[in-house]
C-alpha cells in the first residue's frame, strides 16, 4: 500500500499486529483492525460498498460472485444486528452461510477454541466472522487458521469493530461528500469499553478528518487516547459546539463492574443527548450510533427518532459495507503458498 | 487486418437490419438493454434511432464474471437499471464487440435472475474472431479477423472510435 501504516504497535494486541491482515501484495486477507491501513485501502473499500449499496436497491438483491463459498458466522458474544447483518451480505453474494452458536456448540462441552476452528476447516469453510469478548481474539483465531481460510473481525472485547467503523465511515461520507478534512466528528460516551470508538477513531484518521473529539465523564476516557490524536472533552455542550457529525456509544452497561458512573440517571442528565443540547452542533449536523440504544440513557428518543438521526441508515448500509469487505477479501487471487495448501 | 468501418457507419447499418428482424420476428416495442460501457453508448443511439418508447436499461456485468476470482473486485461497479419486469418481455441486448461470448453468458445469467424474458435478440456492433463459447449475435455490424493478441476497444460517446491495440 501506498500509505504508511498510522500506528506501529497496538497497545491490546502486540508489535505490528495489523501486518497479519495483509497478504504479500497488500491485499486483505483477513479484516481484523483498521489500524495499519491506508488511506486508499479505506476508500477502495467505501467504493466497492457503493456499488453493492445499488444492488441493495434493486428488486432482486443478489449477485453471484461468492457463490461456492461458505462463510461461518462464529459469534462467542451476543449480537443481533452485527450477525445478520453479516449473513445478509453473505446470502446477498450468493455464499452459503452458517451460523454457530458457540454458547450452546461443543466449546460448553468442553471443546477448545482451536479443535473447534479445526473440525469446520475439516468442513472447507472459506471465511470464518468472528465475535468474542475478548480483546485480540479475531487475531488468534487468523493466526492459526488454514492459509485458506479468512477472518472478519466482527467485534473483539474492547479492542476493534472494524466493520462497523468502516459503515459509520460511509455514512458519514453519504451524508458529507467525500471530502473529510472540513469536517467536525464528536464521538460521545463510554469510550473506555469502546471497541467502536477506537476503530472510528483510526478511520476517521486515516481519512484525514479535520477534528476529532470524544466526550465523556472523566472514569469512562482510555488513558492513552490522546494519542490517539483526538481532543478530550468532559462537557457535552461544549463538545459538540459546530460538530457535523455526532456520534453517541451506547452506555455498556454488561462491561462495566465497577463505579464508573453515579447513576444512568446521572449519566443521562450530563451527557445525553437531547434536543436542546443538539442545538449546539450545526444546523445540518447528522447524529449516528452503532446500537442498540439505550433511549433515555445516552440518547433523548425524539433525537434517536428525530431528522438529523441516521441510525437506521447505519444499519442499511452495513449490509453493501460488509458485502464489499467480504468480496474484496474472498475476491483475492490467491498467493501461491495458498493454492498449494489447499490442494 | 481487416479494414474497419467507422462506428457510425456500422450503427446505420445496425439501426436497419434490426429494424427488418423486429418486423420478421412480429417483435413491437422490445427493450433494450445495453451493456456498460460501450454497448450503453451503442444502445441509446439505437434507441433513439428506433424510437423505441420503453426506457433504455443499462447492465453491469462485473458481479456476474466468471473470471470475478482472478481479477478480483472492481470498485467502479455502475449499478444495472433493469426495470423491475423483464417477465415476458422481448430483449434486445446491445454490446460493442463480441469476442469469447464470456460477456453474453454473463449478461444473460443478470438478466434471468430479474425474471424470464420472451425473447434475447444480440446485437453487436463488432463481431471479432476468439469465441469460446458458443453463443452468436443476431445482428452485427461488421466481422472482423484478429489476432488473439490483438485488442479492440472503442471509445467514446463523443466520438465513437475504435483503438485496435
Amino acid at each position: 500500500m501506498a500509505n504508511k501504516p498510522t500506528r506501529p504497535t497496538d497497545p491490546l494486541i502486540g508489535k505490528d499486529s495489523w501486518n497479519i491482515q495483509l497478504d504479500s501484495n497488500g491485499r486483505l486477507k483477513h479484516f481484523l483492525t483498521i489500524e495499519g491501513l491506508g488511506s486508499d485501502m479505506l476508500t477502495s473499500i467505501l467504493d466497492t460498498a457503493e456499488s453493492f449499496a445499488n444492488v441493495n436497491e434493486q428488486s432482486v438483491k443478489k449477485v453471484p460472485i461468492l457463490r461456492g463459498k461458505t462463510i461461518v458466522n462464529l459469534f462467542f458474544e451476543a449480537s443481533t444486528r452485527t450477525r445478520t447483518t453479516f449473513e445478509l451480505a453473505a446470502k446477498r453474494l450468493s455464499a452459503d452461510t452458517l451460523n454457530i452458536n458457540i454458547s450452546t456448540s461443543a466449546t460448553s462441552k468442553g471443546e477448545s477454541l482451536l479443535d473447534t476452528l479445526q473440525n469446520l476447516q475439516a468442513m472447507l469453510c472459506d471465511m470464518f466472522i468472528v465475535r468474542h469478548s475478548d480483546s485480540g481474539a479475531a487475531h488468534f483465531i487468523a493466526g492459526h487458521v488454514a492459509p485458506h481460510i479468512s477472518v472478519i473481525n466482527a467485534g473483539d472485547g474492547r479492542h476493534a469493530h472494524p466493520t462497523q467503523a468502516m459503515l459509520d465511515m460511509f455514512t458519514i461520507r453519504r451524508n458529507k461528500g467525500r471530502d473529510f478534512g472540513g469536517l467536525r466528528v464528536a464521538i460521545v460516551g463510554d469510550l473506555l469499553h469502546s471497541r467502536v470508538a477506537r476503530s472510528q477513531i483510526h478511520a476517521l484518521n486515516i481519512l484525514n478528518t479535520g477534528d476529532v473529539r470524544v466526550i465523556a465523564p472523566k472514569t469512562l476516557v482510555p488513558a492513552d487516547i490522546e494519542d490517539m490524536g483526538v481532543t478530550v472533552f468532559n462537557d457535552l455542550k461544549s463538545g459538540i459546539r459546530d460538530a457535523d457529525v455526532i456520534i453517541m456509544l451506547r452506555l455498556q452497561k454488561e462491561r462495566m463492574q465497577g463505579a464508573f458512573l453515579p447513576s444512568e440517571h446521572e449519566y443521562y442528565s450530563q451527557y445525553g443527548l437531547t434536543e436542546e443540547r443538539l442545538l449546539a452542533a450545526k444546523d445540518d449536523a447528522i447524529v449516528m450510533h452503532p446500537g442498540p440504544i439505550n433511549r433515555g440513557v445516552e440518547i433523548e428518543s425524539s433525537v434517536a427518532d428525530g431528522q438529523r438521526s441516521v441510525i437506521l441508515d447505519q444499519v442499511t448500509y452495513g449490509i453493501s459495507v460488509r458485502m464489499a469487505v467480504m468480496s474484496m477479501v474472498l475476491g483475492r487471487e490467491p498467493e501461491q503458498e495458498e493454492t498449494e495448501a489447499k490442494q | 487486418m481487416d479494414e474497419i468501418a467507422k462506428p457510425e457507419a456500422l450503427l446505420e447499418k445496425l439501426a436497419d437490419d434490426l429494424k427488418k428482424l423486429l418486423v420478421e420476428r412480429g417483435i413491437n416495442n422490445p427493450l433494450m438493454v445495453g451493456i456498460h460501457t460501450g454497448g450503453a453508448w451503442i444502445a441509446s443511439a439505437l434507441h433513439a434511432s428506433l424510437g423505441i418508447t420503453q426506457p433504455l436499461a443499462m447492465l453491469d456485468i462485473s458481479f456476474y464474471r466468471d473470471d470475478f476470482s482472478r481479477i478480483g473486485m472492481n470498485p467502479k461497479v455502475k449499478p444495472s437499471s433493469l426495470p423491475p419486469q423483464v417477465e415476458d418481455k422481448h430483449i434486445i441486448l446491445v454490446d460493442d464487440v463480441l469476442q469469447t461470448g464470456r460477456t453474453i453468458r454473463a449478461a444473460m445469467n443478470e438478466i434471468f435472475d430479474y425474471g424470464r424474458p420472451a425473447s434475447i435478440t444480440l446485437v453487436c456492433l463488432v463481431d471479432r474472431s476468439g469465441r469460446e463459447l458458443p453463443i452468436q449475435a443476431d445482428i452485427i455490424g461488421q466481422h472482423l479477423q484478429l489476432g488473439a493478441e490483438q485488442h479492440i476497444k472503442l471509445s467514446g460517446p463523443e466520438p465513437l472510435e475504435f483503438v485496435i491495440t
